[in-house]
């Protein structure tokens, strides 16, 4: 289980994150949605141990980890997807896979992960993850990492960013499937309605503050009735 | 050879013991042992230090190993080697020095290299430098290659040096005729106080002549480097030149290039970028589980490898 308590962010005088608490369940696929510049990506970040909030407590299976480093977080189960994958001169695909599951992969073993993500496992495996792969293909190299984690929390950042519409069906497979294989909890950052859709509970960020959470089916028909998206509940804030 | 020896040129050429085809071993200055075959002879140079390989034409899928090793403390080897590589000749050339040096004068090998390459043959240079022992003496190799690549020729050359070379200045030369394909990939890391130059020359005078000079590098602590090159497009030909760095700790690096366009068809671009590592390089590989340590040491082997 994954806790935040009171957690509280500014940079430059704003507040980004402020006082945010919230718990996600072992084996929850939560989604989290909300305006641009709600503090989203800065919330993942935070679980992350990327950034340190100037307050507030984080605990996993009721441990504290709020002063532990990326590393620590990443040993102790947490993966994180980045919204803008990184690239690296020299480092291929495998040589990545390989490190996100913790042992050298064969070449069969890459091939799974770089298929369930829809991409051709032949032409990719011994690529580097420079720039010549365009922003789709590191994105799902980026999720195909994560899956061989197999960790107890994965967090991912807009994956359906630059992710073609043919392939965001399978997209929406992989997460189920990673659902229900690896048996943690899955947190999705997205706009999207279909990711919203396969999520057990949303949770609405606005304004560094939850505007709205609860079950799917409390929350998406509010988020998608309103005129903008999600207005009924930023409006709550007002 | 003695062990330091054998294990000094596993370093540089990856054997194990003598290699199979035609090879020349130079130990502390002096020809320790030599293989020719029926396609590729080795002479000694009786006006100076050296030999010539000669490479009949239409030699396919033969090797040359001539790695030239120093495990004594203050040698001064230099060496003036030249390849005549036969028309249509298909080979792989693999040198490399290694200095192992635990005395406290300085060592230092200098390999002139030239090659004369014959019209449609191909050559694949393999080249390692390496610096070992705990001696307070300076190791220094400086390199000269210089290349005579005729019509339809393709020479490629791989130079890494990657360890315990206090001092190096290498500089390559090469003149292109028409259809001449010529692909430098050098890899460099320093670290201490070492200093490294590399100054590449290249004359694309062939129509339809072609270079690609890479070189990738790192520089560590409070080391050095410098990397010079120069493209002369004399014809229609394509020249490229990519000098990509990683800069960590007090260390500096300056690339200067120069592309020069001599007729209207030449087509030259040069790339250069210096930095330290991204941090977003880090923090995704640390989210993986790796320190920040491990996370570093990756980055640079992926660069380098």
């Amino acid at each position: 289980m994954l806790e935040l308590k009171n957690i509280c962010y500014s940079a430059d005088e704003k507040n980004i994150i402020n006082d945010i608490s919230l718990t996600i369940e072992d084996s929850k696929f939560v989604v989290i949605t909300g305006p641009n510049g709600g503090g989203k990506s800065t919330l993942a970040k935070i679980i992350a141990g990327i950034i340190k909030p100037q307050s507030g407590q984080i605990l996993l299976n009721g441990e504290d980890i709020t002063e532990l480093g990326i590393t620590e977080r990443a040993r102790k189960g947490i993966s994180f997807a980045f919204q803008q994958p990184v690239r690296f001169k020299g480092i291929t695909v495998r040589d990545l896979i390989s490190l996100a599951a913790g042992e050298e992969l064969s070449f069969g073993k890459v091939c799974e992960y770089l298929a369930e993500v829809g991409l051709c496992a032949k032409d990719y495996v011994n690529r580097e993850v420079n720039a010549s792969l365009s922003g789709g293909e590191l994105k799902r190299i980026e999720i195909a990492m994560i899956n061989a984690r197999k960790t107890q929390v994965s967090i991912f950042d807009e994956p359906e960013a630059g992710i073609d519409l043919w392939s965001f069906k399978n997209l929406i497979n992989v997460f189920e499937k990673m659902h229900s294989e690896i048996n943690g909890s899955i947190i999705i950052i997205s706009h999207q309605e279909r990711i919203l859709d396969i999520a057990d509970e949303i949770v609405v960020l606005s304004k560094g503050q939850i505007a709205a959470k609860g079950k799917k089916a409390d929350i998406l028909p509010e988020l998608l009735g309103s005129a903008s998206p999600a207005c009924k509940f930023f409006s709550k804030e007002d | 050879m003695d062990k330091l020896l054998l294990n000094l040129m596993e370093e540089v050429s990856d054997l194990h013991g003598v290699p199979s085809g035609a090879y020349n071993i130079r130990a502390n200055g002096e020809g320790a042992d030599r293989k020719t075959t029926a396609n590729i002879d080795i002479v000694t140079k009786t006006d100076k230090p050296g030999i010539d390989i000669i490479i009949k034409p239409g030699t396919k899928n033969e090797s040359v190993h001539i790695p030239a090793l120093i495990t004594k403390t203050g040698v001064m080897d230099l060496v003036y080697n030249d390849f005549y590589i036969g028309e249509d000749a298909d080979v792989l050339i693999v040198a490399g020095c290694g200095i192992h040096n635990s005395g406290d004068q300085k060592s230092e090998h200098d390999g002139i290299h030239r090659f004369f390459v014959g019209k449609n043959a191909k050559m694949r240079y393999v080249e390692k430098h390496i610096g070992t022992g705990d001696g307070t003496g300076e190791n220094i190799i400086n390199p000269v290659t210089e290349i005579y690549a005729e019509e339809g020729s393709y020479c490629e050359l791989e130079t890494v040096q990657l360890k315990g070379v206090d001092s190096t200045k290498r500089e390559s030369k090469a003149v292109l005729k028409d259809g001449a394909t010529l692909i430098i990939k050098e890899k460099i890391l320093t670290h201490g106080k070492q200093y490294a130059e590399t100054a590449f020359e290249v004359d694309l005078d062939g129509e339809g002549s072609s270079a690609n000079l890479i070189s990738r590098s790192v520089a560590k602590d409070k080391s050095k480097q410098l990397f010079l090159s120069k493209i002369n497009g004399n014809a229609k030909c394509a020249g490229h030149s990519e000098c990509d760095a990683i800069i960590m700790d007090d260390a500096t690096v300056s690339a200067i290039p120069e592309i020069s366009a001599n007729n209207i068809e030449a087509s030259l671009i040069h790339e250069a970028a210096i930095g330290k590592i991204a941090g977003e390089q880090l923090i995704k590989l640390m989210t993986l589980g790796l320190t920040e340590a491990e996370a570093e040491e990756h980055i640079i082997n992926g660069f380098l490898k």
